[in-house]
């Protein structure tokens, strides 16, 4: 397996590296310039729009990431589909527990009166980190779940 | 890509038995599934991380919590700016990664060797960044089970958020601090010509996967928690 390179597959993989290292740093630049783009956006649905092309751009870095630097792109077959196929279990995770997440929401909102109080009270902003308030609203919270 | 030779004259007879039928070193395909494994874990947090997220009315606005810059004075407005430095910094040893395995291929020491400091020294600036960013927001008054940060709309927020931050981003910089040490030893391993003797850098490559899987769970941490 020890076999080395010739120039020209040298030159070849040199060169991918160089491509996928400029489509990362391009990739999170983009990235960075939404995230930027997004601070103190009052609109919701273009604000959705925005958090929607992020995780396309992560799924993308991945994907340079795990096929070119990884190498897994170059393996066999059968090796990428032993690793690929038990990881689109994440899909239904997704899927599942974010709209599990969503609807406990929606079902305290509903019958807690207490949560759906709690979401609609402005509070001062502490100056100082105050830990006694904290353990105050830890108390508060054991409280409400009794 | 050093396979190919081999792959081409024995295509149809992968499973008959006598050579690797994935043609890849055993250690490196125990590495995969090792990784497969670790990104469930990590999966399994970030998912419990937005099922809260999604459960609660209100959350803390990254942009007002990560707005700090080392040096800078006190009450800059910098967000976002410190998380794409250690972003960089990991793609970046990332790329002298890959470079360290290219060498390892070509059987070139000085390659691998030149690499790789510049890899661990990358590892080490990323674990710098955070425990200052950590040793900054723990000052602020976070940390498990303390919250300082009000929601972005202004309302009491509750721990989840500095729970899951620090142990999300604490997991993360400890398989950081793995790969660290791994790097370490396989530069110690290349110095003494261990692998020069075994004839071959597989060493290098299975510890290039591992760094590399740790730079692609910070996309995924850096972007669940410093942008979404």
């Amino acid at each position: 397996m020890a076999h080395t390179h010739t120039a020209e597959e040298n030159k070849a993989v040199i060169a991918e590296i160089k491509k996928v290292t400029i489509i990362l740093s391009v990739l999170t630049i983009v990235e960075l310039i939404l995230g930027f783009w997004m601070i103190g956006m009052d609109n919701a649905g273009l604000k959705l729009a925005i958090k929607g092309s992020i995780v396309i751009l992560m799924m993308a870095k991945a994907f340079y990431i795990v096929a070119y630097f990884m190498h897994l792109k170059h393996e066999l077959k059968n090796l990428i589909m032993t690793i690929v196929v038990p990881l689109a279990l994440f899909i239904w995770f997704i899927c599942a527990f974010l709209s599990d997440g969503n609807s406990f929401r929606n079902l305290r909102n509903t019958y807690n009166p207490y949560f759906k109080e709690q979401s609609t009270i402005k509070v001062e902003k502490k100056a100082s980190p105050n830990h006694e308030s904290t353990e105050g609203a830890h108390d508060e919270k054991a409280h409400e779940q009794k | 890509m050093s396979n190919v030779t081999t792959a081409s004259s024995t295509e149809a007879k992968w499973w008959g038995g006598g050579k690797s039928p994935f043609n890849v070193e055993y250690g490196k395909v125990m590495m995969w599934y090792f990784l497969m494994s670790d990104a469930f874990t990590f999966g399994a947090f970030l998912i419990s991380y937005g099922t809260v997220r999604f459960s609660t009315n209100g959350w803390p606005d990254p942009n007002e919590v990560f707005r700090s810059f080392p040096f800078a004075p006190e009450g800059v407005h910098a967000p976002l700016v410190f998380v794409s430095v250690m972003t960089f910094i990991l793609i970046v040893s990332s790329v002298t990664m890959v470079l360290a395995v290219h060498a390892g291929k070509n059987m070139d020491k000085n390659g691998v060797v030149r690499n790789m400091i510049w890899t661990i020294i990358g590892g080490i600036a990323f674990l710098s960044c955070q425990a200052w960013e950590w040793n900054h927001l723990f000052h602020e008054g976070a940390w498990w089970g303390q919250n300082p940060f009000l929601n972005a709309d202004g309302t009491a927020s509750s721990t989840n958020f500095t729970n899951f931050f620090f142990t999300i981003t604490g997991f993360h910089g400890f398989h950081v601090l793995s790969g660290v040490v791994i790097n370490i030893i396989m530069l110690i391993m290349t110095l003494t010509d261990k692998f020069e003797q075994r004839g071959h850098y597989l060493m290098i490559e299975k510890a290039g996967l591992y760094w590399h899987f740790v730079d692609l769970v910070w996309v995924f941490v850096f972007t669940c928690f410093y942008l979404l």
